[in-house]
């Protein structure tokens, strides 16, 4: 046996209707290390972390904690709570109407001599908390006037002030910028220095060798290897992810940019969204890929849905095809042929009850009316031909979409907007929080999209994934379009990017 | 106003003052139009709390269950079963009325315990359960008397005391009448018990582990959940709250009313859920405070005292004015989330 395990998890299974989600799967955490779980989306670990925190009941497996007699069965969270098991999920878990100071103590408030709710203590404590992690908010508002990364650090301290022996952190820096990473890291470097056992779930390569001491990696429900962070490279860990040899993302530049037509698609001429998106002009011929970059909340996504009619325009002219559109609402702009994936899946794309089937045909039903239903046969068809060709993984095309793993939701949702065959489609950061053998697959059909004719907007916080794909970047810069760079001239490079984005100052 | 009370006061704090505004406002309005009909006298508002002492009991355990993204339709056919069960027992069985009170009490406890049982832990809608809490509450008035029986001093000598007990306030407080005779300002035990079930629900609300949990069940379940909340259990006691308060107003009513017929209090579930939403409780939960609903209780009690004290308006008026008002403050309610995701 090894020493100082804190945690281990021996033969887990776990099935959900028609999947295998866990196949003998194990994981060993010890004390004082930080511990990478790596693996494609849907290769089990959110699912595995679940049956540890009690939110899933395991089917058969043994879990040993140090300290705790036997085999640990956690019914719920305050059931994993109560042994010291702590976890962020990746979807911010708070109350959005309960105040900051609320959503750090709730269920564990500090009580005055009469054991009723100490506020006065519970507003200073957490405002040492939130001080100490150098975030200066006002505790006593509620949460929903955070950012969605306040929130998520919220989340964090809220799991590290209760003294937990082990820590999960479940995708936490999906929504956290490179400053607030750098903050959670300290924090976790803090922890582990004091011996708590860190389990982190990431999508980010980088962040695994800047923080992690062991890594170990899953796929399709099983265990693949427990490794220390020197013994394994990136390239290797890639290849233990897919199980396969990594399909050099140099592939993809070898094939180069597609060359598109003259033909002008979709046209704007000084359009705007008041208080969101100043005056821009934007320009897009058939078969083309066009990037928007810019930081977070620069106004990327904000242009786009401007285009697309989900933010009204307030001024300018939008034409199609040479034709002015008047688009009053999303469907108008479906009817001419967009087609717009956005980038927060969980709020704006999927509807988690209904079926892949539905979910995929629901755009092309909404464009052809509620009248003339889409026969039943010919849906089928459909949504077969784009389970297959996305490589959908679903155990059928029945299954309700919240069963699937966000990549696959994901592709369920590109697949609503190729079935109404759109001659535009806006690409709003489609490959967040997707395991990278996915994001390359993605970009591979993004081009071959291009090439059949399609006219594509792109929009992803990784620029060299848009330096692979796209012939033209409009650079945003606080609600404003400050630029173009264009690939012919060879000037599109990381540097010349990030420049650009910057201000031509750093 | 400097921005720090503007800040402080967004959204739902915002919501109550505007309730608590517009109650005045009415009621001034009231003072001015019908100065000569007696509204100007402190009596009259002290009327407006004794009708309402029940419904302002039901719907302070309305507010709670609402806060938790729940309802309780029931509590209308249970005030009536109360009221029955008090009436039937004192008036035709002679039974002594505190262990009818007690049973009371306990039936409620028991009722709310079962809906909430079946709404928390077998996870069935709310609105299903307490819909066929309902029809079971109202038939068993049915089963258990078909009469209206009406309590007097001959039934019960102790209730009717009670129920005719008055209050004094301060004599400094009251008026001389027509004829020349000091008329004191009252209010009755129900008052009083009203009063205490909101100053304890608020309490509740706000300085326990429960109330603040019914808050976080009502904001985001999953959530709660996720943050280690026993999230049918809170359910469940919610459900038992509704219930037992629901029984104290019940026995409130029946102090007013004095009697018990089968049809009592119908629609007294919907007056509970309009006056709640009209004092800022969200449908959806997790927004909402007891104080706006005493308020939304004492908002429609004035509409219906305008109405009466008018004397030639259908009182159907009420129910109409009842309504506008209600679309009012959802409209705001939608107003404010709008305004602030817009700032976000």
């Amino acid at each position: 046996m090894i020493n100082n395990v804190l945690i281990e998890m021996r033969d887990i299974t776990k099935t959900f209707p028609g999947v295998v989600a866990l196949d003998h799967a194990q994981l060993t955490l010890r004390k004082g290390e930080i511990h990478a779980l790596m693996g494609e989306n849907g290769a089990g670990k959110s699912t595995i972390i679940k049956c540890l925190t009690g939110v899933y009941e395991r089917d058969s497996g043994e879990v040993h904690m140090e300290g705790v007699e036997g085999n640990i069965y956690n019914h719920s969270t305050m059931d994993a709570q109560n042994i010291g098991i702590a976890t962020v999920y990746q979807e911010v878990n708070l109350c959005p109407n309960l105040s900051v100071a609320e959503n750090l103590f709730i269920g564990r408030e500090p009580k005055t001599k009469l054991g009723t709710v100490d506020w006065k203590t519970m507003n200073r404590k957490a405002r040492k908390i939130m001080d100490d992690l150098d975030i200066p908010i006002d505790v006593t508002k509620t949460l929903d006037n955070y950012s969605l990364a306040i929130q998520q650090m919220i989340a964090i301290a809220r799991a590290v002030d209760m003294d937990c022996r082990v820590l999960i952190l479940d995708e936490p820096t999906s929504s956290l910028d490179d400053n607030e990473v750098e903050k959670l890291f300290k924090l976790m470097t803090d922890l582990k220095n004091k011996g708590v056992g860190i389990l982190f779930v990431t999508h980010f390569l980088e962040q695994v060798y800047a923080v992690c001491d062991r890594i170990t990696v899953m796929r399709n429900g099983t265990f693949v290897g427990d490794y220390s962070v020197q013994e394994l490279p990136r390239v290797k860990l890639v290849a233990a992810m897919l199980g396969k040899d990594f399909d050099d993302l140099a592939a993809i530049k070898a094939e180069g940019h597609s060359s598109f037509s003259d033909e002008v698609v979709v046209e704007a001429e000084e359009l705007s969204h008041k208080g969101t998106i100043k005056p821009f002009n934007f320009k897009i011929h058939k078969g083309e890929v066009v990037g928007v970059t810019g930081l977070l909340g620069s106004g990327r996504s904000e242009m786009v849905r401007c285009i697309y009619g989900a933010d009204k325009p307030t001024g300018g002219k939008l034409s199609m095809h040479g034709k002015e559109l008047k688009a009053k609402a999303p469907i108008d702009s479906i009817r001419a042929g967009m087609g717009y994936l956005p980038d927060d899946r969980k709020a704006d794309g999927c509807i988690g009850e209904l079926s892949v089937r539905e979910n995929i045909i629901l755009a092309l039903q909404a464009r052809n009316g509620v009248f003339k239903r889409i026969p039943i046969k010919e849906q089928n068809r459909i949504a077969d031909e784009f389970i297959k060709m996305l490589q959908i993984k679903t155990a059928s095309r029945e299954t309700p979409i919240n069963q699937l793993s966000g990549g696959n939701q994901q592709k369920v949702i590109l697949a609503r907007w190729l079935c109404t065959h759109p001659d535009f489609l806006i690409l709003d950061e489609p490959t967040r929080g997707i395991d990278i053998g996915t994001k390359t697959e993605f970009q591979k059909l993004v081009l071959e999209f291009a090439k059949q004719g399609m006219s594509v907007i792109f929009i992803s916080s990784e620029i060299e994934e848009m330096i692979r794909t796209c012939t033209r970047m409009c650079v945003m810069r606080d609600g404003q379009k400050v630029g173009e760079i264009s690939s012919e001239e060879g000037a599109m490079t990381q540097q010349a990017v990030m420049g650009a984005i910057a201000g031509g100052e750093k | 106003m400097n921005k720090k009370v503007l800040d402080r006061l967004n959204g739902n704090t915002l919501l109550l003052v505007i309730t608590i505004c517009l109650f005045f406002f009415m009621y001034i309005i009231g003072c001015i139009v019908y100065s000569g009909k007696g509204f100007t006298h402190l009596q009259t508002f002290l009327n407006l709390l004794i009708t309402n002492a029940g419904l302002i009991c039901v719907a302070s355990g309305m507010t709670c269950v609402m806060l938790c993204g729940g309802i309780d339709i029931s509590v209308g056919s249970l005030v009536a079963m109360d009221c029955m069960i008090l009436a039937y027992g004192m008036g035709k069985q002679n039974l002594p009325c505190i262990p009818l009170i007690l049973m009371i009490l306990v039936i409620g406890l028991i009722f709310g315990a079962v809906q909430g049982f079946l709404i928390g832990y077998m996870k069935i809608q709310p609105f299903i359960i307490t819909m066929a809490g309902m029809f079971f509450a109202r038939g068993m008035t049915a089963v258990i008397c078909t009469d209206q029986i009406s309590i007097t001093d001959t039934t019960n000598k102790l209730f009717y005391t009670w129920a005719n007990f008055k209050i004094q306030l301060p004599a400094f407080l009251g008026y001389i009448n027509k004829k020349g005779k000091l008329q004191v300002p009252f209010i009755r035990i129900s008052v009083i018990i009203a009063l205490l079930v909101v100053a304890a629900t608020f309490f509740l609300l706000k300085y326990t582990k429960f109330g603040r949990s019914l808050y976080a069940v009502g904001g985001n379940q999953t959530s709660a959940a996720m943050m280690g909340l026993d999230t049918r259990k809170i359910k469940m006691k919610a459900y038992i709250l509704s219930s037992f308060l629901c029984s104290i107003g019940g026995i409130c009513y029946c102090l007013n009313t004095m009697s018990g017929s089968v049809q009592q209090a119908s629609g007294f579930e919907m007056d509970a859920i309009a006056s709640s939403v009209i004092g800022g409780t969200l449908l959806t939960g997790g927004v909402g405070n007891v104080i706006g609903s005493f308020f939304g209780v004492m908002i429609t009690g004035t509409i219906t005292t305008l109405v009466n004290t008018n004397g030639k308006l259908l009182s159907s008026w009420a129910n109409i004015a009842t309504a506008a008002l209600l679309c009012f403050f959802i409209i705001l309610q939608s107003v404010f989330a709008y305004v602030k995701n817009r700032s976000k």
